[in-house]
């Protein structure tokens, strides 16, 4: 796959018209009949904040429509995205039901790490992402598992919060442990920590 | 030029970053091998993204036309 350097352009819809009359007449190098040689790919989804979740289910459902082999691990706050969004509190013991009351599940109910004005920020966010036609993080994820992208919980984090497999979303894969990641970064998986 | 008809269109105008992709990644799914899907789009990233979708897919970038702020992109299913 090859990536050209982005040029300093002062007008982007000059740009964009340029590249496409440049694109008109195929580069034999990069002609479609050969397609790229595919690596998988494997994001760790660390963050339970809106806009990180937003970034992980677009990079995965993207992957998915590339047909690029992607995986994602969820691990720590990450794992509160894929928790079903109509639990409330998750926990078996007092400090995991009360972890769950102070910052509620769900991929529905994400916060953002910046201007989250109890909830105010999020709720904007949401609107104006319904004005410019962006999907949510929650379609995304959808599509992303629709595609073939595997999504993978970790079990310590499962154990800490007290979360069993009925607590998350349908379609997640085995729990594993970080093993199996460093397994798969060292057999080449591309990784990227979110 | 060969005349195959365009059978599948994948209305994507109005659409921003990653939705046109997913939603021709979606359509070709369902198509023919040699057939042609047509998709518009208005989202300026999506010149680079097709051509990078097609590299990684194996589809072919038949053509594509820009008319006043609509891509058009005339893909071929491997």
């Amino acid at each position: 796959m090859t990536m050209t350097a982005e040029r300093p352009a002062p007008d982007p819809v000059q740009a964009a018209i340029a590249d496409v009359e440049g694109l008109t007449s195929p580069d034999p190098a990069t002609d479609a009949a050969e397609p790229a040689k595919l690596h998988d790919i494997l994001l760790i989804n660390y963050s339970g904040e809106l806009e990180k979740v937003w970034a992980t289910m677009l990079l995965a459902s993207t992957a998915g429509a590339m047909q690029v082999p992607c995986r994602v691990f969820v691990t720590f706050w990450g794992l509160q995205n894929f928790v079903k969004d109509e639990k409330r509190i998750t926990g078996k013991n007092w400090m995991q039901k009360m972890l769950a009351m102070m910052s509620r599940p769900g991929i529905s109910h994400r916060p953002l790490s910046k201007m989250n004005f109890m909830g105010m920020g999020p709720w904007m966010m949401g609107t104006l992402a319904r004005q410019q036609k962006n999907a949510s993080p929650k379609e995304l994820l959808q599509i992303a598992q629709e595609m073939g992208v595997e999504f993978i919980p970790c079990q310590m984090t499962m154990d800490m919060f007290g979360l069993t497999r009925d607590d998350l979303i349908e379609g997640m894969g085995e729990p594993v442990g970080a093993a199996t990641v460093i397994g798969l970064m060292s057999e080449g998986s591309s990784p990227l920590f979110i | 030029m060969e005349t195959v008809e365009i059978t599948t269109k994948v209305d994507a105008r109005g659409l921003s970053c990653p939705m046109p992709i997913v939603r021709t990644a979606q359509a070709a799914k369902l198509m023919a091998s040699g057939t042609l899907l047509e998709v518009l789009a208005t989202d300026p990233g999506s010149i680079k993204d097709f051509a990078a979708w097609c590299r990684s897919t194996g589809n072919e970038l038949v053509d594509q036309s820009v008319d006043g702020a609509v891509y058009r992109f005339v893909i071929r299913r491997k």
